[in-house]
């Protein structure tokens, strides 16, 4: 009975926030978002079924996901072209079906070579896909995309999804799906096998297994879940075009599961929705946003190889334990000269990019009106930089204290 | 036609050594660290852009000097306070620490300079007629760039199996511990490999930038080209980097040159599926032909065509 209610609460927990979230955010812009949250969420998965599960370090994932997009937009042309009585809720496996040949197709091709050699295969396949998107015409639609209109469809049960909300329904259930999907594959004798070849390709030969074999069915499956997000994405923006498929989202992929962590299951999860967050919201906030999001990412690598999710598991665990007494003070002594640092950097990126993109004319930063041609404001932001980042490179050292002693109490409560 | 094949040949050697400038900085530095460095690009339009603003204020020659030198030390202070941190994390997190570098650089060259191509110009001293073959001229400008290319390989070549830095270098590829026993700074090496293949990178920008366009797609662009000549040439190989740069270079300028079609070599009408397929020119096949040539290679030989090892 307790193991079941343990299973089961994170998964009511997740289909709660589903319903929840278009009840809490329900205006037009918000629901839309939560459409490609849902979306990129599947995306980033399917990517780590790749990157963390598998240890194949991908830089054309975006192949899977734009072909699924674009078979299923085409599907949905022909549907309406022959009044076919096929419903909307099909097209997401036609994109699936569609990633999930062209997934068997290219992995045979580079799935024999992990490491850097399937990673430079997947960079080639890549550019070579998004480059003939300028050949096959017909097919891409050239530099304008393929258009097409859902709501033209078949209904299903009285569902025409013209409306957002409906549309968010159809990516919430097959979100949801995907990820229950997704995880059970985890924990299957596949799942730990593709682990296993991860870590040890030599020994998972031994046992005999064919890594490769692996290799290749966790491509296909994980280009299948490409493929329905694609097809999602192709039903929710009624357009699909070259750069759906192209290095640009290939590497937005690796940034979200990256930055949400691959080591676990729901760091890809956590990516996808700080990064789509990021993409739609900072962009209105300064024009200088894919900087920060460069820098955001370049920080995880540098200082928490682990993601968003390892700092968070890293902390639940802290705070299980009851260490919080030991980590909280270092926190303390830490965190002004970290925010002063990090103001610093925000205000120089601002300032620079009013000075450059605008000829500098005056501005509001935090609240407060600032010219940026005067001294001022760069000797501030100058100064809150080097003192703020002088005193954390000081202070870190505790952080890294406590941290240790906290890991030796876990370690020994492990062993008792 | 022979005219076609002379020009061809010219600009694809030239094309092509361009390439190699990136492509022996890349190579040495993969050799060494094991790291593919995705900003080895970035540090080429960084090239440029440099050798424009400096054109902009002092002229062309001191931009010629200064921007591969600024870009090197830029170059040098990546590895010593980033790179070298991530050492121990692995592989992987270098060369996603490099992919993020080459995001942020572009966003700032585009902050800085605007995403238009900017103005940057052939200098008056070398803008005339260098020969004149069939009818076609030949710009001095393209002379100087293959000349400066030629010289620079010339200058490595001498570098690295002639002096006992290039013999240092050597063994540090190799024995990175044997060579730290006998007293020599290997960390310091490293870095200074990793500034120098930065400022062969910038020097490329500085003469590439008047030639082609200089704008913030410029690395975008020619990355993964570069990925290409360095895995078809075989990871680690110098010469096989040497060999593909030229291949590559070669392909590309005669398969822009050709206009044949599937059309035109068996009528306009297409058979059924192939509408598309059938009018391609090869002209147009050019950008996906090195990627093309790369799969084919590493399903044949994933050692590229002179290389040793496969990851």
């Amino acid at each position: 009975m307790r193991a079941a209610v343990q299973f089961l609460w994170p998964w009511a927990g997740l289909a709660a926030a589903f319903l929840l979230a278009p009840v809490v955010f329900s205006s037009p812009t918000a629901l839309t978002m939560e459409s490609v949250m849902g979306i990129m969420i599947i995306f980033a998965l399917s990517y780590n079924m790749l990157l963390g599960q598998t240890g194949l370090l991908s830089f054309g994932h975006a192949v899977y996901y734009g072909l699924g997009g674009f078979v299923a937009i085409h599907a949905m042309n022909a549907v309406i072209h022959d009044r076919l009585a096929v419903p909307v809720v099909v097209i997401p496996l036609v994109g699936g079906l569609a990633g999930l040949g062209f997934g068997i197709l290219f992995g045979l091709v580079s799935t024999r070579r992990a490491g850097l050699v399937f990673s430079m295969i997947s960079l080639g396949l890549g550019e070579l896909v998004s480059s003939s998107s300028f050949i096959l015409r017909g097919f891409f639609g050239g530099e304008e995309g393929v258009t097409t209109n859902r709501a033209k469809l078949a209904p299903l049960l009285g569902l025409k999804f013209g409306p957002q909300i409906q549309v968010y329904g159809l990516v919430a259930v097959c979100c949801f799906l995907c990820i229950a999907a997704m995880y059970a594959l985890t924990r299957t004798p596949f799942g730990r096998i593709s682990n296993a070849v991860r870590d040890n390709p030599e020994r998972v030969q031994y046992i005999g297994y064919s890594a490769r074999r692996i290799r290749l069915i966790a491509f296909s499956l994980s280009a299948f879940f490409a493929g329905v997000a694609g097809g999602l994405a192709a039903i929710n923006f009624e357009i699909m075009n070259a750069q759906q498929l192209g290095a640009q989202q290939s590497g937005v992929v690796l940034l979200m599961t990256y930055i949400g962590g691959v080591d676990t299951f729901v760091g890809p999860i956590l990516g996808a929705i700080i990064v789509t967050f990021l993409q739609i919201n900072l962009s209105d906030l300064t024009s200088a946003w894919q900087l920060y999001f460069g820098l955001m990412f370049i920080a995880v690598v540098s200082f928490a190889p682990g993601g968003v999710a390892g700092l968070l598991f890293r902390h639940w665990e802290a705070a299980r334990s009851g260490a919080w007494h030991r980590l909280a003070p270092a926190y303390a002594m830490v965190a002004p000269g970290l925010v002063a640092a990090l103001i610093g950097v925000v205000m120089l990126i601002e300032l620079g990019n009013r000075r450059l993109t605008d000829e500098g004319s005056p501005m509001t930063m935090f609240g407060v009106a600032i010219d940026p041609s005067s001294i001022a404001p760069w000797a501030t932001a100058l100064g809150l930089f080097a003192v703020g980042a002088a005193a954390t490179r000081l202070l870190w050292p505790k952080v890294a204290d406590a941290w240790a002693l906290v890991d030796k109490g876990l370690q020994a409560r492990g062993r008792a | 036609m022979l005219e076609i094949l002379a020009f061809s040949t010219l600009n694809g050697v030239l094309y092509g050594m361009l390439l190699f400038m990136l492509a022996s900085g890349l190579t040495l530095v993969f050799s060494m660290m094991g790291v593919l460095n995705f900003a080895h690009v970035s540090f080429y339009m960084l090239g440029a852009y440099f050798g424009f603003e400096i054109e902009r204020r002092l002229g062309f020659w001191p931009g010629f000097v200064i921007a591969p030198i600024a870009v090197g030390a830029i170059g040098a202070a990546v590895e010593r306070f980033g790179l070298r941190r991530l050492h121990r994390l692995g592989h992987v997190s270098e060369l996603l620490f490099t992919f993020g570098l080459a995001f942020v650089i572009e966003q700032l060259v585009e902050m800085i300079w605007g995403k238009l191509p900017v103005d940057y110009r052939v200098p008056p001293s070398l803008d005339f007629v260098a020969f004149r073959l069939f009818d076609t001229t030949y710009p001095a400008y393209k002379v100087f760039m293959l000349a400066t290319a030629v010289a620079m390989f010339a200058a490595l070549f001498v570098v690295l199996k002639r002096t006992r830095v290039g013999l240092v270098i050597q063994a540090a590829l190799t024995h990175p511990e044997m060579v730290a026993m006998l007293g020599h700074d290997v960390p310091r090496v490293f870095m200074l490999v990793f500034g120098a293949g930065a400022a062969l990178a910038g020097l490329a920008g500085a003469i590439a930038g008047p030639a082609l366009v200089t704008q913030p797609t410029m690395a975008a662009l020619l990355g993964p080209i570069l990925f290409v000549v360095i895995v078809v040439g075989g990871l680690g190989s110098l010469a096989g980097a040497f060999v593909a740069s030229l291949l590559i270079g070669l392909v590309q300028t005669f398969a822009v040159a050709m206009n044949g079609s599937l059309a035109a070599l068996f009528g306009p009408v297409a058979p059924p599926g192939l509408g598309d397929l059938w009018q391609v020119t090869v002209a147009q096949l050019a950008p996906i032909l090195p990627y093309l040539l790369l799969v084919v290679i590493l399903i044949v030989r994933p050692t590229g065509l002179m290389g040793t090892r496969e990851t």
